[in-house]
């Protein structure tokens, strides 16, 4: 894809994102970080794609590192920001 | 899979983590957000695995199954008190899992023999802001974790760092120059990982709260970086997402350490100004009290405003916090908290223990909120808190502090101050709260001492 118009979506994003967080309260400061550390894990979608049966070897063997890694984020940071938001809720 | 439609779900999974952040504005709609962004996630996860061809099933589906196996196990079995540990670990594992992509990419790519520079490009940034990140989140979880007690620092640090990271910046142009081996990119990636620990490795104590939100930044730079490198609008919009998210907190740590965000990052130790005599300021001046006379202190008050600090969560004092707050409010007193910005190790950090110990969230105040109403607190009770509590941050123009944001607490009528000793905090220096009039010193472990007052003011309270 042109390195351009990717650049438009990453820079608009930015922005877009900014605008969002600044309205996130401190209170939820903790939860907002592992629940980016779940989006983050994204990479998985290029994990998941990186490791094809008729790549080398090598590929194969540090995509499926980057699936384990990608994994872990995602379950892990979705998971444990759904538990802190239901301290958050049983209360207040 | 043609990949118009690949690309529209991909679109979906991107709203979908946008509409989840939203949510996370306030704490009633953040379970849905939080389950927005997991709906997003399990879309984009299965359009990648139906429309790519040729995949490696049993390895994908044994490095799902290891990695939600590990990441969910981490998620049940994490105390609240741990909770900056495993934000710093998940960074890394971002930042690796974008590195390790990058690498695979460029491997896949070496091999095929054809490859575009554009991607090739993105690939060895993608690596480098990925080993950073990794290496770096490592060493932050280490001294979260108390494994690393030391803060690195020598002379000549910094032209170090500045050697290293030129060198590996070489060491991409080299890989770009010849891509036919990977020599380039594996010495620029051992370079970077260097980096990140040298980077890390100065910082320490109270500034960890903005090393964290640095790397959560950079784990999401990472993965845009990784969306450049295969092309694909989710990986890039997702990852600027987290990239803004790390940054915004980054910048209001730094704010409410009156830091800039340089002297951080280069580990520059607070200080400079004039650095007063302790004994001048504490001798003969500091008044000390029992759990029994704070508990006197305590029935005959209106409205109490606790102060948790990183002193509550290390002796996990948050659930004596809570059957202090119950006695107290059977009481008809009036209980508030005050969490100051960078109170803990990570942003937000007293909030999710007080939260996890059951105090409503709405009785936690935020510091422009609490402090013009401190002077109609009858007591301040502050639980293991230093810095974010000196008057000369307010006071006195020429301490290593000096307009500091802090929070107000000597405009109570009376301060009470559970701390160990007179040790300084983070920023070294004496804190004149200590020796003021009105404050009352209760020198004990924040846990025992809570729930000593806890059990004077309820045996008061019966007889």
């Amino acid at each position: 894809m042109d390195i351009v118009l990717l650049l438009t979506i990453f820079v608009l994003a930015l922005f877009a994102g900014s605008e969002i967080i600044t309205k996130v309260p401190p209170t939820l400061h903790t939860p907002l970080m592992s629940g980016t550390n779940a989006i983050s894990g994204i990479t998985l979608v290029g994990a998941l794609a990186s490791a094809k049966l008729g790549s080398p070897g090598l590929a194969q063997a540090l995509g499926f590192a980057a699936v384990v890694l990608a994994t872990i984020n995602v379950v892990g940071g979705f998971l444990v920001t759904h538990r802190i938001l239901n301290m958050f809720r049983r209360k207040g | 899979m043609p990949p118009s439609v690949a690309n529209l779900l991909y679109l979906m999974a991107a709203v979908l983590f946008i509409l989840g952040l939203k949510g996370l504005t306030h704490p009633r709609t953040a379970p849905k957000g939080n389950r927005l962004g997991a709906v997003g996630m399990l879309i984009a996860l299965a359009t990648v695995l139906v429309a790519e061809t040729g995949l490696n099933w049993p390895l994908l589906l044994a490095g799902l199954v290891v990695g939600g196996a590990i990441g969910g196990l981490m998620a049940q079995r994490v105390q609240m008190t741990g909770m900056p540990q495993l934000v710093a670990l998940f960074n890394g594992f971002g930042g690796g899992a974008s590195l390790l992509v990058a690498a695979a990419a460029l491997a896949s790519a070496a091999a095929a023999g054809a490859q575009d520079l554009q991607v090739r490009i993105a690939a060895l940034v993608s690596a480098l802001i990925g080993a950073v990140t990794l290496s770096g989140s490592m060493v932050a979880f280490a001294k979260l974790q108390g494994v690393v007690r030391k803060t690195l620092q020598f002379g000549g640090q910094q032209i170090l760092n500045g050697l290293l990271l030129t060198s590996a910046l070489g060491c991409g142009l080299a890989a770009l120059l010849q891509p036919e081996t990977m020599i380039g990119f594996w010495l620029l990636a051992l370079l970077a990982l260097l980096f990140g620990i040298l980077l890390v490795a100065p910082i320490g104590g109270a500034d960890m709260p903005v090393v964290i939100a640095v790397l959560n930044s950079y784990s999401g730079l990472a993965a845009s970086a990784t969306g450049f490198v295969l092309g694909n609008n989710v990986l890039i919009i997702s990852g600027s997402l987290v990239g803004a998210s790390g940054m915004i907190l980054t910048r209001i740590m730094c704010r409410a350490m009156n830091r800039s965000f340089a002297n951080v990052i280069l580990g520059v130790p607070m200080g400079g100004g004039v650095t007063v005599d302790a004994d001048a300021i504490y001798e003969g001046k500091v008044t000390a009290t029992s759990a029994d006379e704070v508990a006197m202190v305590l029935e005959s008050a209106r409205r109490v405003v606790i102060v948790p600090g990183y002193g509550m969560a290390v002796s996990q004092a948050q659930y004596a916090v809570r059957d202090l707050t119950h006695t107290l409010e059977a009481q008809g007193v009036v209980v508030e908290f005050a969490i100051h910005p960078v109170a803990g190790r990570m942003p937000g950090h007293m909030n999710v223990l007080l939260a996890e110990a059951d105090i409503p969230y709405d009785q936690l105040m935020d510091l422009e909120a609490i402090n013009p109403t401190f002077d109609q607190a009858d007591t301040a009770l502050i639980i293991g808190a230093n810095d974010v509590v000196n008057p000369d941050a307010r006071q006195s123009a020429d301490s290593p502090i000096a307009g500091m944001p802090i929070l107000d607490v000597d405009r109570a009528k009376t301060v009470v101050v559970i701390k160990r000793s007179l040790s300084p905090g983070f920023a070294g220096i004496p804190n004149p709260l200590f020796a003021a009039d009105n404050t009352l010193m209760l020198f004990e472990d924040g846990k025992k001492a809570v729930a000593e007052i806890n059990t004077a003011l309820a045996e008061a309270g019966q007889g």
